[in-house]
């Protein structure tokens, strides 16, 4: 029987070849799509969490009021028995402590007098620790441009494009003007020993990354710091676990009388993030549900047409003696075979495609350019388990569902006008 | 007749209240013989409440006129020995910690002094306010048992740090009392208490200020002056870059 239908298949064209390429165009677009949405939010989460949310975030109340103004004067106080206390009660996790400032950043001429300045959007990280996990966390060696890493008190890393506006290179001096703690103005000379450029438009602008001992000194800030990160060793982000342990440690820090107590958030919780991923969610569904309805109306219709075209094919199998559900028994395990092509081939051009745009990705720097949103320069699509299966569902769905529309018509042939019918 | 008098009263009554304040400018006047000298010599400190902690800074400054000034340091042990030089419009900012000085322009005038309430230009200035400002007596107040005249001041220029005050002029010394100062857009932007009022040589000068920036969180800044001298020689010296690194 398969045989013979596929035989079938392979001999009339017009009955495979165009539902064949309706179904692979619809998994192709619904493979490629489910690649891109999954990249590019895979991507933006990845790049906020390592750059600014962490997969949990603490801070002070009052700070995390004011987040968006880097408000040191209320960062958390006593932060070495807190990092303390979390190394200890959750080692499932690796906790950082980091400081976002912002300020000037002077370079001297020969006399030690202005040369150039301009404004530094600074992230202080444990960069000179041997077991700091942050230079893996923020991609540093790779996002390496010139010179080296800093390797030891008062070195720092600028931004490569920040440093060509300035027209410092690795090994000249440099003067962090910036706000103390308390609001005075500071003032500290460091080394630039090195560029980096991170590839995302809102960690590039203006970068400044120093070692946080170096910037605790320099804004006043002693045992504090302005937020401590949480990440879960495997690098993924567990909603289940991080909502408990924010539940945990906010439970057990609730003091309503002290403004300035720590507060845990947890990433889907910032910087709109869980509207996001909702968001992503949201479009791969209705892209998907959008892609099944549209084919199965083309796939309905190419029924319909492969129907009148078999009119007498069908009349005649009825006429000698075959059952009707077993006509629509053939057309539907016929469309299944065609379902089954298409979305082979559906999925392998979408994954194609996926692939090269995995590999490549597409540079959108331009258009971030004066972006604040932590989203990289280049969108990658992502090929995940899901990516082998997922087009499967439109594909198949579509097809049968067309075929069972336009199969119906079989069961409204009337077996006593058939001969009729096969007369004229 | 009697009818005749009241409606003649009635008309001239207000005449006869504006008759009775004295013309803006005058009062201006008054307050400028106060408050401003050709130079001085200030030695102060600062009590900053911040909205976690209160810290003091002390420090020392020359000023010549409104146009150039020199402060330095004196504790806490962290600010100890950063200095300050304004020459008219330019100032620069001298780190011992860094031995760098770094030119401070444009909007950056208008940032806070070591956290506290007043800005470099309100430390920096000494201004002439009959240079700056027109005045207009508006009404009678009294604050702390003193009579005052209440002064409204409008900017005659529009690059100026405030562009309308309210004085509170003590009727008698002819010092304000109470400023509040005001951005171009009406927005109240500073209100300064000035108490402790001591006569040194001719002149009624406040000892103890409290400046309250109102888009800043925390209880204000009391400037307390130590000691202060007025129209004494400044060593030319120090009105230099030179006198920075020194």
């Amino acid at each position: 029987m398969m045989r013979f239908l596929l035989k079938g298949l392979m001999r009339d064209r017009s009955r495979s070849l165009f539902p064949v390429l309706i179904v692979s165009l619809g998994v192709m677009l619904t493979v490629f799509l489910h690649t891109w949405i999954e990249g590019t939010m895979g991507d933006m989460i990845r790049s906020n969490a390592n750059f600014s949310t962490g997969h949990v975030k603490i801070m002070s109340k009052a700070y995390a009021e004011n987040e968006a103004q880097l408000p040191n004067d209320l960062a958390l106080l006593g932060v070495e028995e807190l990092l303390g206390k979390l190394r200890q009660r959750h080692p499932e996790m690796a906790w950082v402590e980091r400081i976002r400032f912002g300020g000037l950043l002077d370079i001297p001429d020969e006399q030690g007098e202005t040369r150039t300045q301009g404004p530094a959007t600074g992230l202080a990280v444990d960069l000179l620790s041997p077991r700091s996990p942050e230079i893996t966390i923020l991609n540093i060696k790779e996002s390496l441009v010139r010179g080296r890493l800093p390797a030891k008190a008062g070195e720092i890393l600028v931004g490569d494009d920040f440093a060509r506006q300035l027209k410092a290179a690795a090994g000249d001096p440099a003067t962090l003007v910036s706000s103390t703690m308390h609001g005075s103005m500071s003032m500290q000379n460091f080394t630039i020993v090195g560029t980096i450029r991170f590839g995302i438009s809102a960690m590039d602008k203006g970068a400044l990354v120093a070692d946080v001992t170096d910037i605790r000194h320099a804004l006043d800030m002693r045992d504090a710091a302005g937020e401590l990160l949480g990440y879960f060793r495997d690098d993924i982000y567990h909603n289940a676990a991080a909502t408990r342990l924010v539940r945990e440690f906010n439970g057990k820090h609730h003091n309503p009388d002290d403004p300035y107590g720590p507060v845990m958030i947890a990433l889907r919780d910032q910087n709109g993030l869980g509207d996001y991923l909702n968001m992503g969610r949201y479009y791969a569904v209705i892209a998907t549900t959008v892609f099944v309805i549209a084919m199965s109306i083309v796939l309905w219709n190419v029924g319909l047409i492969g129907g009148l075209r078999r009119y007498g094919e069908v009349g005649l199998r009825l006429a000698i003696g075959e059952n009707k559900s077993h006509v629509y028994g053939s057309i539907m395990i016929e469309a299944f075979i065609v379902g089954v092509i298409g979305s082979c081939i559906g999925t392998a051009v979408g994954l194609g495609l996926a692939m090269y745009l995995q590999t490549h990705g597409l540079d959108i720097g331009a258009m971030l350019k004066n972006s604040s949103m932590m989203m990289p320069n280049v969108m990658r699509a992502q090929i995940t388990g899901t990516t082998y299966y997922i087009g499967f569902i439109p594909g198949l769905f579509s097809t049968v569902l067309g075929a069972a529309l336009s199969g119906i018509g079989v069961y409204r042939r009337q077996t006593a006008q058939l001969f009729k019918e096969l007369e004229t | 007749m009697m009818k005749r008098l009241l409606l003649a009263t009635l008309l001239l009554l207000p005449v006869m209240g504006q008759a009775a304040y004295p013309s803006g400018v005058s009062v201006l006047q008054k307050i400028d013989e106060n408050m401003v000298s050709e130079t001085r010599i200030t030695t102060a400190r600062m009590v900053i409440h911040d909205r976690r902690d209160t810290r003091t800074v002390a420090f020392k400054s020359w000023s010549q006129g409104d146009q150039n000034a020199f402060t330095e340091y004196l504790s806490p042990p962290r600010e100890q020995g950063t200095k300050m030089l304004k020459l008219a419009d330019r100032l620069w900012m001298y780190s011992p910690n860094t031995d760098r000085t770094i030119q401070i322009s444009g909007h950056m005038l208008r940032q806070s002094v070591m956290g506290s309430d007043l800005s470099y230009e309100d430390m920096m200035e000494n201004p002439r306010l009959t240079d700056l400002y027109d005045a207009e007596v508006t009404g009678i107040e009294t604050i702390d048992g003193r009579v005052c005249w209440l002064v409204h001041l409008t900017s005659r220029e529009s690059d100026v740090a405030y562009q309308s005050r309210r004085l509170w002029v003590d009727q008698e010394r002819y010092v304000p009392v109470r400023e509040e100062l005001y951005a171009k857009s009406g927005k109240l932007l500073k209100r300064i208490d000035l108490k402790d009022f001591k006569q040194i040589d001719e002149r009624w000068f406040p000892i103890r200020m409290r400046f309250k920036d109102i888009l800043k969180a925390g209880a204000g800044t009391e400037f307390i002056i130590e000691s202060i001298a007025f129209n004494v020689p400044v060593p030319e010296h120090l009105l230099s870059k030179a006198a920075l690194r020194r």
